[in-house]
């Protein structure tokens, strides 16, 4: 397990560094100078000249690159081009509705799932099975905003127990949480009918297993069977859908951010790339990456504590 | 004392009749066999006295067992019964067992089920039984750090924990290697005489039968064809169904002209001193990797119209040889040529070579494309030759004939055919290219005793008819023996005995081709019973 540990971490380093080469090259191959956009199009040439040096843009491409590292190993992420103020600030200003609202989203999906998927898979066929079944398919097929927007419609407009949008900040969190539900909602439940239709296809493929005929002929019966031989196993598949799911829901929630009217880093990037401000597409984009790939190796240890045919024996 | 009266059982699962008035009785302390081919209705038997049969199963008759009818019992007493008094084994040992789970906890299981031992006690028991069924592994492994044979034995530790009254073994060795299958039906004899316990064993393998049980019930179709105690069914055979069923397990293809040795005009199949070795994962972290020598100084050769067995156990190296001799991947040291020709020829095959060598694998089922007709599957390897065969369809014909099926079934779909018709088509595939040479891998060892003996048949009609070379790979010693001249035996990679197959029968020199024989499973000779 340490082995597989150290293995798993070795890999996390290396696709970080491989991930802030790539980033950093894209980004500066992407036509449009940044400081001819910031001045203008009328900007006098000596100006011009003088921005693109002090913005450190006519260092050689090494230079450049080990500075934003260090950069970012310092906190260090640089001043935002369009705002004037420290992109650290911008984004950890932004990560604090954006993540609580993944987590809070995921959690919600994942308890919603995992009895969805249970439920129709022990009674495969049945009418329950039918009913959920028919549910996931809705909620895979509906867009999120437009859901979202019916949630407004129906809370916010007609019964007024949530707000329609924005953010409160943290400084009472009950409130925060509150007005953070709505779009939790709206984010999980596609999310969640993705994983219980997951959940019922894995747990089906494992009751079939010869290992399930096994335990019942030990005198277990189904629902037995069920819960302490099928269960566990079915978890691989989910746990990779929970993890592609999670990296979705921290940036993707950006149209979701539009209709709640939320600052989150889904709005933060969009707004980034629309004017050219690089230095922040470059520090969110890392930040969100950074993100995927922890939560990979989440999902990897995760895998071996559940399989043990995946961890071996130092 | 009758332990298990089965009386006229009739089961329908939906619509299709699955059994037809089974009687079957099981005495407390024998061994009752149940025996009959695919689709004979042995395992849903065994199911319907476990309760455990699939959906829309209806069933009629009764199955007492300890004065109750099993088929009347509700589903909680079931439950009560199953792994207590009594217990299952099942074929496969490679997936029975939980994946997640260790062996030590998956025994206990069936100790905490129906007693209330504490989970250490549980626990101490199962490490007891896994003693007892003589497995030398700790309990706190998990079931894919451990073989076949070690899991079975698991499986079985898990089906005595509680010692039940009786136990159903269904076709407990028929995934194992033959020395381990030895060693598993003592283990189970020796349990039904410790623990006094009925057990049906049920199998394809009349050999298997032959050796242990005490009576023996024969299956075709559902219906029971024939039951006594085991002498009498194998010696005074009455049903013309049990009759055939000997014939075609100890069967031997006709027709054989002994292979003449003069000196051929080719050289054939050349392995010369072939090793082929695999990394191991490292132990440490950076420590140097071990390897595993997987083929080990590998000498052997086919002449032109030579009928070679190889037989082994898994693990011996058989397959990557196999992969070897097709050039699917390259070996470390020494060489193998076809008629002077090297086999592995980097990422570009070798055509010249390719196309005088074909292959009929094991599995009937899984090495045809299902979305394509039987014409494309069969003319396939053409694809080996510069220019297309201008008269195809006329070759396809011929090669449909040849292997016993009609020109017509070049226009159905794979799923329409019988393991049996599969593997005929998989030989029309590969003698479509005209080859010198066919690598028969286990080729027969799917199939049923009676479809296997017309395949054998075919085999060595073909052998005979186009002086045809093939190495025949099998794990089982009678079938190599039936169509084989000469016979290489194989173990941890190297080859240890070479010699005539019938001397290497009647005289083997290497201990482990002695201990090879002496463990598999015969038939009586009734000539001298």
């Amino acid at each position: 397990m340490i082995r597989y540990t150290a293995g798993r971490l070795a890999s996390l380093i290396l696709s970080l560094i491989a991930a802030s080469i790539v980033i950093f090259a894209v980004i500066e191959v992407i036509p449009g100078d940044p400081a001819s956009f910031m001045l203008g199009v009328n900007a006098r040439e000596d100006t011009l000249a003088a921005l693109r040096d002090q913005m450190g843009l006519n260092d050689p491409l090494p230079v450049r690159y080990l500075n934003w590292v260090t950069g970012l190993l310092t906190g260090d992420l640089g001043t935002s081009w369009t705002y004037k103020t420290p992109v650290a600030d911008l984004v950890a200003d932004r990560i604090w509705v954006s993540l609580p609202l993944a987590i809070y989203a995921l959690t919600l999906s994942t308890l919603i799932a995992f009895p969805a998927g249970i439920i129709a898979a022990s009674r495969r066929g049945g009418p329950a099975d039918v009913t959920i079944m028919g549910a996931t398919q809705l909620g895979v097929a509906i867009p999120n905003f437009w859901f979202a927007m019916i949630l407004v419609l129906i809370f916010a407009i007609n019964l007024r127990w949530f707000s329609a949008g924005g953010f409160p900040g943290w400084e009472d969190p009950a409130l925060a949480l509150k007005s953070l539900t709505l779009p939790a909602i709206a984010l999980a439940l596609p999310q969640a009918a993705i994983l219980a239709r997951v959940m019922r296809s894995s747990l089906l493929d494992m009751l079939g297993e010869d290992f399930i005929r096994t335990a019942r002929a030990k005198g277990l019966s189904r629902r037995q069977a069920l819960w302490r031989h099928a269960v566990r196993n079915a978890l691989i598949p989910v746990l990779t859908i929970i993890g592609l799911q999670f990296s979705f829901l921290l940036a993707g929630g950006i149209i979701i951010e539009q209709v709640f009217f939320l600052p989150g880093l889904g709005r933060l990037i969009f707004q980034s790339i629309s004017a050219r401000d690089l230095i922040v597409v470059e520090s969110v984009v890392m930040l969100l990456v950074f993100t995927v790939i922890v939560v990979n190796f989440a999902v990897d240890l995760a895998y071996a504590a559940v399989d043990p045919r995946l961890r071996r024996r130092a | 004392m009758t332990l298990l009266g089965v009386k006229n059982l009739t089961l329908n699962i939906g619509p299709h009749p699955i059994l037809h008035d089974v009687d079957l009785t099981v005495e407390a302390g024998k061994i009752t066999a149940i025996t009959g081919e695919s689709g004979s209705g042995k395992s849903m038997t065994a199911l319907a006295i476990m309760g455990l049969l699939p959906k829309g199963a209806n069933t009629t008759g009764t199955i007492t067992f300890e004065g109750g009818d099993l088929l009347q019992t509700s589903e909680p007493d079931l439950c009560d019964i199953r792994g207590n008094d009594i217990g299952m084994v099942f074929q496969e040992p490679m997936t029975a067992l939980n994946p997640v789970h260790t062996i030590g906890s998956q025994v206990a299981e069936t100790i905490r089920i129906h007693t209330k031992a504490s989970k250490t006690d549980a626990m101490a028991q199962a490490a007891t039984m896994l003693k007892r069924v003589g497995l030398d592994v700790p309990p706190d492994r998990y079931p894919h750090e451990l073989s076949g044979g070690q899991r079975q034995r698991v499986v079985i530790a898990m089906a005595i924990a509680l010692r039940p009254k009786l136990l159903i073994a269904d076709e407990p060795t028929t995934a194992l290697d033959v020395t381990t299958q030895a060693r598993i039906l003592t283990l189970l004899q020796s349990l039904v005489n410790e623990f006094q316990m009925g057990l049906i064993l049920i199998t394809h393998d009349l050999a298997v039968v032959a050796d242990v049980a005490d009576t023996i019930t024969v299956m075709k179709k559902g219906r029971v064809v024939e039951s006594g105690p085991a002498t009498r069914v194998l010696t005074q055979t009455q049903h013309p169904y049990t009759k055939a069923l000997l014939a075609a397990s100890s069967h031997q293809p006709a027709t054989r002209e002994p292979y003449a040795s003069q000196t051929p005009a080719t050289p054939g199949l050349v392995v010369q001193n072939v090793t082929r070795t695999y990394p191991l994962p490292r132990q440490t972290i950076l420590g140097r990797r071990a390897h595993f020598r997987a083929l080990d100084n590998v000498s052997l050769t086919i002449a032109p119209g030579e009928r070679v067995g190889l037989v082994g156990e898994s693990g011996c190296g058989k397959s990557t040889l196999t992969r070897a001799i097709l050039g699917l991947e390259d070996v470390q040291a020494g060489t193998i040529t076809l008629d002077g020709d090297p086999v592995f020829t980097g990422n570009r095959p070798n055509l010249t070579v390719r196309r005088k060598m074909q292959v009929v694998f094991q599995d009937p089922y899984g090495s045809f494309n299902p979305r394509h007709r039987v014409g494309r599957l069969v003319s396939e390897p053409w694809h080996l030759l510069e220019t297309k065969p201008p008269n195809g369809p006329d070759l396809i014909a011929q090669a449909l004939t040849d292997v016993g099926l009609t020109p017509s079934d070049a226009d159905k779909y794979i799923h329409e055919f019988s393991g049996g018709q599969r593997q005929r088509i998989a030989i029309a595939r590969a003698l479509i290219t005209q080859p010198d040479l066919i690598i028969f891998d286990e080729a027969v060892s799917a199939l049923d005793v009676s479809v296997r003996a017309q395949i054998l048949d075919l085999i060595a009609d073909l052998g005979t008819k186009r002086r045809l070379a093939y190495l025949f790979i099998s794990h089982d010693l009678h079938v190599v023996r039936a169509v084989t001249d000469r016979v290489l035996v194989m173990q941890k990679g190297r080859i240890v005995e070479d010699g005539p197959t019938a001397q290497v029968y009647d005289t083997p020199q290497h201990p482990y081709t002695k201990e090879l024989l002496a463990a598999a499973p015969h038939l009586p000779d009734f000539a001298e019973v």
